[in-house]
Parts: C-alpha cells; sequence; structure tokens
C-alpha cells in the first residue's frame, strides 16, 4: 500500500513541488495550468478517492485562492491542494470530471465567491436566489447590501 | 320549618362588561375602512345598527363573532428554523394547544394564523408572502422568535430579512431565541384577547418601515 512518504515523493517527481505540512497532510501549492493535472493525478496515482471539500480564500490584492481537500482513506493520509487565481476574472479548471463530488462544491464556491470552473457541466447558483446579485463572501461585498423589497 | 328556596343567581348579561354604550357606538361609527369582511354581514349589520338601539344587538353581535373566531384559530402548519421544534412541542399533548381551539392545518386556505417560527431569509421571504396571500380574511400573524423579530444573531448577515414585519403584519411578537412552548402559548393567549377586541376597535398592525 501507497504510504504518505512514498505519496510525497511521487508528488516531489512529478510537479517538482516539495509537499508541505506534517505528517498525514499533504500540502501542495500548484499553479492554475497544472490544477486539473493534480487532480487526476490525486485520485489515480494516489488513490484519494475521497473528495473532502473545495472552497476559496480571498486575499484581497492578491486575488483568490481555491483550496480543496482529498484523501486517501486506506492509506490514511490526505492532500491538500492549493492554487491561486491569477488577478482579473476569476477563473479556474474544474475538478468535476476527476470527482463527482466536487460538482456542488463548485457550484456553491462560484455562488459564494463568483469564481467560474472551466468544464463544470451546471454552473448556477446553489445556495442563494437565481437572481441575486453580487457574491457575498468576497471582501470587497458590503454585508448591508440594500436586497428590495425584502431588506 | 320554612324551607327557602334558593335565590337564584342571575348570569350576569354579556354586555356588562361593555365599559359605556355610547363609547361603544361612537367606536362602531369610526371603525375604520380596510375590515376585510363580506359585504353582506356589513349591510345586515348597518341595517340593524340604524334601528333605535341596534348598535347594542350589534355590539353583542360583534362579541359573539369574536368569540367565535378567537375560539377557532388554525394555525397553518409552517416551520422555518429551530422555532418550529418549539412550535411543535406547542401543538404535542404534553402542552395541547387543542385545548385553546387551535388545529394545526397543513393548508393555508383553511388557516387564520401564520406563526412565523424561524428565520426568514431573502430566498424565503416570497414564499412566506405568497402563503400569508393565500390565508382567507380575517387572518393573524404571530412573530416566534428573535430572528423573525428582527432578525436576531443574523441581522447583520447578508440573507436575512430584518424582521418578518417587513413583510406581513404582525399581531404577537414572541420574544425568545427559540421561545420555549410557555411562551409562545403565553402569546397565543395575548392574540386571542387581541382577537376579542377586533371589531371594537379596528386596529389591526402595519408592516413596519423599512429604515435600514
Amino acid at each position: 500500500m501507497l504510504t504518505q512518504a512514498q505519496a510525497r515523493s511521487l508528488i516531489q517527481e512529478r510537479f517538482g513541488i516539495t509537499a508541505t505540512g506534517e505528517g498525514p497532510l499533504l500540502v501542495v501549492d500548484i499553479s492554475p495550468d497544472r490544477w486539473p493535472e493534480l487532480g487526476r493525478f490525486a485520485r489515480e496515482t494516489l488513490g484519494c478517492v475521497y473528495f473532502a471539500f473545495l472552497s476559496a480564500v480571498d486575499w484581497k490584492e492578491q486575488g483568490l485562492e481555491v483550496i480543496a481537500r482529498v484523501e486517501n482513506l486506506e492509506a490514511n493520509f490526505a492532500v491538500f491542494m492549493k492554487v491561486k487565481l491569477g488577478a482579473g476574472e476569476p477563473h479556474c479548471a474544474s475538478l468535476q470530471p476527476v470527482w463527482r463530488g466536487a460538482d456542488w462544491m463548485e457550484r456553491e464556491c462560484y455562488d459564494m465567491f463568483g469564481i467560474r470552473f472551466d468544464g463544470h457541466p451546471d454552473l448556477r447558483r446553489i445556495l442563494l436566489p437565481q437572481d441575486w446579485e453580487g457574491h457575498p463572501l468576497l471582501k470587497s461585498y458590503a454585508v448591508d447590501t440594500p436586497h428590495p423589497p425584502y431588506r | 320549618m320554612e324551607i327557602k328556596a334558593p335565590i337564584p343567581q342571575i348570569p350576569p348579561a354579556v354586555w356588562t362588561e361593555f365599559k359605556d354604550l355610547q363609547e361603544w357606538e361612537k367606536l362602531h361609527k369610526e371603525r375604520p375602512t380596510g375590515d376585510k369582511h363580506s359585504a353582506l354581514f356589513e349591510t345586515i349589520e348597518d341595517g340593524v345598527f340604524n334601528f333605535p338601539g341596534g348598535f347594542i344587538v350589534t355590539t353583542v353581535a360583534d362579541a359573539f363573532l369574536n368569540w367565535a373566531r378567537k375560539s377557532s384559530v388554525w394555525p397553518v402548519t409552517f416551520g422555518l428554523a429551530c422555532c418550529a421544534i418549539e412550535m411543535m412541542a406547542t401543538f404535542a399533548s404534553r402542552f395541547d394547544v387543542e385545548r385553546l381551539g387551535m388545529v394545526p392545518f397543513a393548508s393555508p386556505r383553511h388557516s387564520d394564523l401564520m406563526i412565523v417560527s424561524g428565520t426568514v431569509s431573502i430566498k424565503m421571504a416570497p414564499m412566506l408572502e405568497r402563503i400569508y396571500d393565500q390565508m382567507p380574511d380575517p387572518k393573524w400573524a404571530v412573530s416566534m422568535g428573535s430572528c423573525a423579530n428582527s432578525g436576531g444573531p443574523f441581522r447583520h448577515g447578508y440573507h436575512v430579512v430584518k424582521g418578518v414585519d417587513r413583510i406581513i403584519p404582525v399581531d404577537v411578537y414572541v420574544p425568545g431565541c427559540p421561545p420555549p412552548p410557555e411562551s409562545l402559548l403565553y402569546g397565543l393567549l395575548k392574540l386571542q384577547e387581541q382577537i376579542a377586541h377586533f371589531r371594537t376597535t379596528g386596529q389591526r398592525a402595519a408592516p413596519s418601515e423599512k429604515t435600514d
């Protein structure tokens, strides 16, 4: 069975990136163009079949960062994938073709942060009404934005 | 030995609790419009009222109709959040709201009362409004818990209506987070008191202004 140390060296071999993080947590900071490649690698080679969650962080001037955690339940290690999106309209490749569990997570991420996931089959809002304006978890969103006729 | 017959106890007349008939007549005349009842009832009542001394009959009829109304308030089953759990406890056997004549009913078209139990999000607000509109007049609304009263802990969130009284008129506000069944029962009793004086004052709650 694959151990976490072997997984670290496999990531080092394939991507040339040293995974940080202690113990069973492998934190991999990747560039946007290699994001789907890392996802497929984590699923097929590292055996991370369980998609824990996907979310984003708004770092204000430095742009948005998408984070995702996938786990290998048999070997008991997790890969924490991070990608910094560039400036401008936030775009990111979708992980939905790799893990079907990423579908609703990416919809929620789009709903809350306005990140467009390229290749997602059904990128609609999931929590807020379809006619909502703005993405409320962005730091630039004013919490008291009026929403007539209800507030 | 003489046996005395029991002194007959005459029950107090219905109108003894009416303070002043002149005052009642004045209130009846000044009753605001917009009181949505059947037109037939209004014409009959006005006809009776215009007879000499007829206002006594109409006020008694008012008292009777209000008694009937307050004794069979049917709340529509409408639970939004954790307050709904307390509302269900109030409906259930331990607190037994049915002894007040309330039957939780699963249709707004047969209901008189809407207990808004929980947080009203902006996404839910149109549905709440629609359900309230589907209820026949006369209808009442109870705002249950901090969230429905003012937004509660979510007041400064981005998605919450800051009080359900911005959408529908509310008659009774029940504070608490969530209010225990005793609080809700007290609020429902207050609502019954309010319904008992509904026609005499003609006062209904109005939606509050949206200030912030």
